[in-house]
């Protein structure tokens, strides 16, 4: 079959995408998703504080997410449920396979990849110990409680601030569970501050920074753990060690975007990002494949996900209706304390400013965002505090875009 | 009755089993834990060895290089993932050199084929990840790589599909003499009644042992820890590479997987018990070792760290005879590396020279040395695949994505030989959940079809046996 734009992912990306992309002028659009049903991780994310920035209002995870699946079944789009992709080639023909299709290829004039992430596991931070039952990462366990609506323990203990792993401690301690610790190997968490204060403080869960899990105990089942401070370089020091008895262990360490497809597709990709290199309009090294969303980078709301998710839904539409743009390539690169710079290229043939995206490496108060093209100084703001775990975005003017000549670097600096 | 019963459904205890069922005889494996692969065969470096290792006139020389030469045989019988991608032990010394000579020189005594002494340009062509210290290597092109909880897991499915019997959660906890042979009793009072036993029970062999009352078999423990690298690494290194072993000790094995994985390790330290714990130190030794092995080892793709426990004889050697006390009893015990790869050979010696003493070997006309693979879907062509899933949707639901494992294969693995009853066994057999999300996104489904197929509440579901229950209530 053909089709002029085909969505990977119907999580919070891909449903903002293909919204965007028909109200842009392109009716003939299908989104194929994996699970049953349309709306992504947002299904087991049933706390509220969704949409504040998108809705002017707080929403759960299903009511945003239904949202959006309202629009796509308002505009009748089509949509493949339990349907995975295969495989994406650089032509831009996909190989998808379902339980009632069979297996089907389709070939795309513009392809949206919003496939999301995953959680690290635990074995990418070499933990020692047993490999009991009851070691999980957040995301799962929240699929137990949330979707399944059973326990996967009942003494808990969370490696990783991460804010899934914040939203775990408070759901677990809700439905009965006792969380004895949350530990965190940096200095400062890597979760928004709201849910430090609403879902640890609030429930006199103890967070432990600068700790990390040295050793995982049990045969069968978790038994226990072992917590350690952590000095400078991250090793654990001798002498700290703290025991808790638990049948627990939840890893909240992080999101990696799923590009699984995306490099087999021979898109280039971001080292620091792990997602692919685009432009603004999110267009990838591959003409006419665009990517949108934890797939492109881990956002910290999903609100930013769907702003983001249209952008590459106007411009997928725009490829399919208009054919391939001429650019005029800059590229952004990541200056001192900046650990990557979204899009990581911007076409200065186009109109319109540009938002840039970039995290910082650590905190910093009474800080100055630079963006410096060669010796000139392109942008400069004032910042009263940057911090690791949250975004930080500046709006670049289509007038301060003209000014970059060669390349773009972003540092911030005391 | 049956005619023979094997203790240990580890990879010697499947591979005897396997070749038992060749013949007219009614045979059984009894194992103690929930599934078979459990011990010492699920978490070994995979190696098929060349043989250039052992001592001449040893039974580890025998067996090993018979073993290498069955190994590509037993693997496409039985589909096991196997690859035949040349072992290197390298050198960095002047020292090492000489010992590469020695070993060439060991391997040819034994048998092996094609040794060869390269030098640095040419190891470097070949491994061009090997670090620049590097001044030679001696290149095994017999050696290989074999899934080994793939071939134990085959070879028990196999002998089943062919009569033999399997009964999990049977541990041996004491044995009566009966007229014609014994009668085993498990911990749960379970019992099985044996004309001839044959004693596999790898690190439990020598308690195994005892409970007839043959005391002679002395087994110890060395526990070795690995570190498992992501499928994006893979290409890194193409062949088993080996350090030259020296006064400074033997280093770790830096290898490719049958899988496309990298493996580092394993470390050795002598144990007293079961307990696969890994640890910091553990870790930290492989990583230091392997880093003399290789620059830009891909640390940062590390997935998954593990450790199994190998057992070993006070004799050194593998001990595979009749017990001299105990009539009916062979023991097959201490069969340390490289007992992965002489395990056909073993069994071959095993049935057809030890068990031959006891019973006439008449062939089972019936007996069929092929076994399906369990991943099998995403090997079938579009149109295979298409009308396998019209006739059972099941197929078309992919739930592990990292490794592309559907529904049906999954249903498929927990009723066929040997059924899959926890989720490590479906991820044993499968794959599914041993990629680089490590099951984060496909262990609820699992866990969810195998209470389904299993006719268990979800409360039941064990991860890999016993109380290794994954959920352990109901929300409020």
């Amino acid at each position: 079959m053909k089709h002029d734009i085909v969505i990977i992912g119907a999580g919070p990306a891909g449903l903002a995408a293909a919204c965007q992309a028909y109200d842009s002028g392109v009716k003939d659009i299908v989104i194929l998703e994996r699970e049953p049903h349309l709306g992504g991780i947002l299904n087991q994310c049933i706390h509220n504080g969704f949409g504040l920035k998108r809705f002017g209002q707080s929403l759960t995870g299903p009511e945003y997410a239904q949202r959006y699946i309202d629009m796509v079944l308002e505009r009748g789009i089509k949509v493949y449920t339990e349907t995975t992709v295969l495989s994406l080639t650089d032509n831009k023909v996909i190989t998808a396979i379902s339980p009632t299709e069979g297996l089907f290829y389709i070939e795309a004039k513009a392809v949206i990849l919003a496939m999301g992430c995953r959680e690290r596991s635990r074995g990418a931070l070499n933990i020692p110990g047993t490999r009991p039952a009851g070691v999980y990462s957040a995301g799962t366990a929240q699929k137990y409680v949330n979707i399944f609506g059973r326990m996967p323990g009942k003494e808990v203990v969370i490696l990783g601030s991460g804010d899934i792993g914040l939203i775990m401690a408070r759901r677990m301690t809700v439905e009965g569970a006792r969380v004895h610790a949350v530990a965190e190997i940096m200095p400062h968490s890597s979760g928004l501050k709201r849910n430090i204060v609403q879902c640890l403080d609030d429930f006199d869960i103890p967070l432990y920074l600068n700790h990390t899990i040295t050793k995982i105990e049990g045969k069968d089942r978790v038994e226990g753990v072992v917590i350690s401070q952590v000095d400078q370089n991250k090793k654990p020091i001798l002498g700290t060690e703290k025991h808790f008895k638990c049948d627990t262990v939840l890893f909240s360490v992080g999101l990696i975007p799923e590009n699984e497809l995306t490099k087999k597709a021979g898109v280039t990709l971001d080292r620091a990002t792990r997602g692919a290199v685009v432009d603004q309009t999110r267009e990838t090294s591959i003409s006419g494949v665009f990517a949108c969303g934890n797939v492109l980078q881990v956002h910290d709301l999903v609100d930013y996900v769907s702003e983001e998710s249209a952008i590459a839904g106007r411009f997928a539409a725009e490829y399919v209706l208009n054919g391939k743009r001429d650019k005029q390539t800059v590229k952004l690169s990541a200056g001192e304390n900046v650990s990557y710079v979204l899009p990581q290229q911007i076409d200065k043939g186009l109109d319109g400013n540009v938002k840039l995206f970039f995290r910082v490496t650590k905190t910093l108060n009474n800080c100055t965002i630079r963006g410096l093209s060669g010796e000139k100084e392109v942008f400069a703001i004032k910042k009263r505090v940057v911090v690791p775990g949250e975004m930080e975005t500046v709006i670049l003017p289509k007038e301060k875009i003209e000014l970059i000549d060669g390349g773009l670097t972003v540092t911030i600096c005391d | 009755m049956f005619d023979v019963v094997v203790i240990g459904g580890g990879v010697v205890g499947a591979c005897i089993l396997r070749t038992l069922t060749r013949y007219d005889l009614k045979v059984c494996l009894v194992e103690k834990q929930a599934d078979v692969s459990m011990g010492a065969s699920r978490a070994n470096s995979g190696v098929v060895h060349a043989g250039y290792d052992a001592m001449p006139g040893t039974l580890k020389a025998k067996f090993n290089v018979e073993g290498n030469r069955l190994m590509p045989v037993w693997a496409k019988e039985l589909n096991v993932k196997y690859k035949n991608n040349g072992s290197l032990v390298v050198a960095f010394c002047d020292e090492d050199l000489e010992t590469l000579h020695d070993l060439k020189a060991r391997g040819e005594k034994n048998g092996v084929p094609g040794l060869e002494i390269i030098s640095k340009e040419r190891l470097f062509e070949l491994e061009p990840n090997i670090c620049k210290t590097a001044v030679g290597a001696l290149y095994a092109p017999t050696g290989g790589i074999v899934c080994p909880y793939g071939l134990t897991v085959a070879a028990i499915g196999n002998a089943m599909d062919n009569g033999a019997g399997l009964l999990t959660n049977f541990e041996v906890a004491s044995v009566d003499r009966t007229a014609d042979g014994f009668t085993l009793i498990s911990t749960n009072g379970q019992t099985v009644q044996a004309r001839l036993v044959i004693n596999a029970a790898g690190y439990n062999a020598g308690r195994v042992a005892s409970a007839f009352g043959d005391d002679t078999v002395k087994i110890g423990g060395r526990k070795g820890e690995y570190i498992l690298l992501d499928r994006e690494s893979e290409g890194f290194v193409t062949r088993t590479l080996f350090c030259t072993p020296s006064k400074k000790g033997k280093g770790v094995l830096v290898l490719p997987t049958v899988d496309g994985n990298i493996l580092l390790g394993p470390t050795a330290t002598e144990v007293s018990d079961e307990d696969t714990t890994t640890t910091k130190d553990g870790l930290e030794e492989i990583i230091t070792k392997a880093k003399t092995v290789c620059d830009n080892i891909p640390l940062y793709n590390a997935i998954t760290s593990f450790s199994g426990i190998r057992a070993y004889s006070d004799r050194h050697d593998f001990i595979i005879e009749e017990s001299a006390f105990i009539k009916g009893l062979i023991n097959v015990a201490g069969i340390e590396s490289p007992g992965l790869t002489s395990a056909p050979a073993i069994a071959e010696y095993v049935v057809n020279q030890l068990i031959a003493r006891h019973f006439e070997l008449k062939e089972n006309k019936n007996y069929s040395p092929y076994r399906e693979k369990d991943s099998f879907f995403m090997g079938l062509c579009d149109e295979d695949k298409n009308t396998l899933i019209k006739k059972n949707p099941q197929f078309g639901r992919i739930v592990c994505r990292c490794e592309q494992i559907t529904e049906g294969e999954i249903v498929r693995a927990i009723h066929q030989n040997p059924p899959a009853t926890t989720v490590d066994g479906v991820k044993r057999r499968l794959r599914a959940g041993m990629g680089r999300c490590q099951g984060g996104f496909c262990q609820p489904y699992i866990t969810q079809i195998l209470a389904r197929e299993l006719n268990k509440d979800l409360t039941e579901i064990e991860k890999s046996g016993l109380k290794s229950n994954l959920i352990v209530g109901d929300t409020k």
